[in-house]
């Protein structure tokens, strides 16, 4: 095997991990909108490969880390009300992305590949990553499994939540930790600024053909991983950029979807 | 059963937002088998008053006590679902159907639901979605049933219809009843305990005696008082009809 195409088989196996998770998160992401929460946890991404790079630990790690911190500290001062949370979350984003930055510029010993973290670069997944992803996306997705049904019903409405048994508060702090650990392991396959819309673009997409919302959770997983099948091919046969190239798949296939949906509307008239 | 154990007993209720003080010493007895109307002006702390009964906010002062394992069942004044949620009345409702508990169907029947089954949460009318929002309550099978502003976004017919239903349900199944409401007219008929609230508890009792109240006259201005004297009297009379004919 040629050395393209070892990197593209390892990408596309850390691509088909991601993808599970990014399904049912990309689908409480749309459903409960929390896209700037996404957001802000990618804009984070930087601080935590800083800090991993000086400390001399593995990067993705080190991404986990920080997108760990930040939830809880937002999941902290969310519940004082005192700021509203897109503001709260407004702060923690680009507070981040700054410290991250200053801390570059200010340690000169360490190089860090800035254009490879902002747009994805999949010939920086190695065994490492692949072995994380693949922990994660069993831990996180087991978890999801057992709590599903709470979880829709905390995604319906909070209180009647509540009352019927279910502990609200322990699985909000889960979602926002579950979409922290997504989007902190995909951020080496599709970069910081795209990582969000691998999340929403295929949960978006098969909503129309979705009878439910676990059926529409499976969906969106089937959807991300034709995508990144897609992109990645994309990104091969043109020598496209790969996170750039997957996240153009998963807009290809909305429009397929969007049209099918507003055709299928069409003929049923409704 | 002649001292039946209180459901919920709350006593000197404080809770203030800010500077502006919601709840001023509210204390509040639901005791089994009772129909319970909180009733009173927009913003005087009536949906507050029945999130902290039920645990849901916190009080800054005073008790709830509420009885050890009180099934509830909570309809809220309303329920938004996105549209990117694709959820059908049927999914949403087995989303508390638990084995064992009471059926599906049986509750679906009784709130005239089982035709809505198929279609999409976000496609009923008000008084649909109300009469699934109470069946989905009733699917836990609950000794008090809470509801906020049930007739919200129901047109006039459609109100009465919903008053109707929550007496009939409540009976059937032998639970309490705690609401928050203005439809004056509507709910006074069929309550046993009416609670006006405005922000401290202005007057509270059965009905008639509430209705002569002058707490209730000045909060509502004499002319609503009137009114319900009228509506109450047709009421009476046709309650004693049935009587004769039984």
């Amino acid at each position: 095997m040629t050395m393209p195409e070892l990197f593209i088989l390892k990408a596309m196996i850390a691509g088909m991990g991601i993808a599970l998770l990014t399904g049912p998160l990309g689908c409480f992401i749309a459903w409960q909108r929390l896209a700037y929460f996404g957001d802000t946890i990618a804009h984070a991404a930087l601080l935590g490969v800083v800090l991993a790079v000086s400390f001399d630990m593995d990067s993705s790690l080190g991404i986990i880390a920080v997108a760990v911190s930040i939830t809880c500290a937002v999941y902290r001062l969310e519940r004082q009300r005192k700021l509203a949370s897109d503001t709260l979350l407004g702060i923690f984003s680009h507070g981040a992305l700054a410290l991250g930055l200053v801390v570059i510029s200010l340690s000169t010993n360490i190089t860090i590949d800035i254009n490879g973290l902002l747009f994805g670069d999949i010939l920086a997944v190695n065994n490492n990553d692949i072995a994380i992803i693949y922990a994660m996306a069993a831990l996180v997705g087991s978890a999801l499994i057992m709590s599903w049904k709470d979880l829709m019903r905390l995604t319906l409405h909070r209180d009647i939540a509540q009352i019927e048994g279910v502990r609200t508060e322990r699985l909000r702090l889960f979602t926002l930790l579950a979409i922290a650990v997504t989007v902190a392991i995909a951020i080496k396959m599709v970069g910081i600024l795209l990582i969000t819309s691998l999340l929403i673009i295929p949960a978006a997409s098969v909503r129309y053909f979705s009878r439910n919302p676990t059926q529409m959770a499976i969906f969106a997983s089937l959807a991300g991983m034709l995508a990144v099948c897609g992109g990645l091919y994309g990104s091969l046969k043109w020598d496209t950029p790969s996170g750039a190239s997957i996240i153009l798949a998963a807009l290809g296939i909305f429009v397929v979807s969007y049209v099918l949906s507003r055709v299928k509307s069409t003929i049923t008239g409704t | 059963m002649l001292n039946p154990e209180p459901f919920i007993i709350a006593e000197g209720l404080e809770k203030s937002y800010g500077r502006s003080n919601v709840l001023s010493n509210v204390g509040v007895k639901i005791l089994p088998r009772k129909i319970v109307t909180i009733i009173g002006p927009n913003g005087s702390g009536k949906t507050t008053l029945l999130k902290v009964l039920l645990g849901l906010e916190p009080a800054d002062k005073g008790t709830v006590q509420r009885r050890a394992g009180l099934r509830v069942g909570y309809v809220p004044q309303k329920l938004v679902i996105d549209p990117i949620l694709p959820v059908t009345v049927e999914w949403f409702l087995n989303l508390s159907a638990k084995p064992g508990s009471m059926s599906l169907m049986q509750v679906a029947d009784e709130t005239d639901i089982a035709h809505l089954f198929h279609m999409r949460m976000q496609t009923l009318s008000g008084g649909e979605m109300q009469r699934v929002l109470i069946a989905r309550a009733m699917l836990c099978n609950p000794e008090l049933l809470v509801l906020d502003e049930p007739a919200q976004g129901v047109d006039v017919t459609g109100q009465a219809m919903l008053y109707d239903l929550i007496t009939r349900i409540s009976k059937s199944h032998e639970a309490s009843v705690l609401m928050v409401s203005h439809d004056l007219h509507l709910v006074m008929s069929a309550t046993d305990h009416v609670i006006c609230l405005n922000h401290h508890i202005c007057c509270s009792g059965h009905p008639q005696s509430v209705r002569g109240d002058p707490a209730f006259a000045a909060l509502f201005g004499q002319h609503v008082a009137d009114s319900l004297a009228v509506y109450s009297h047709h009421h009476d009379h046709d309650h004693n009809h049935h009587h004769d004919h039984a």
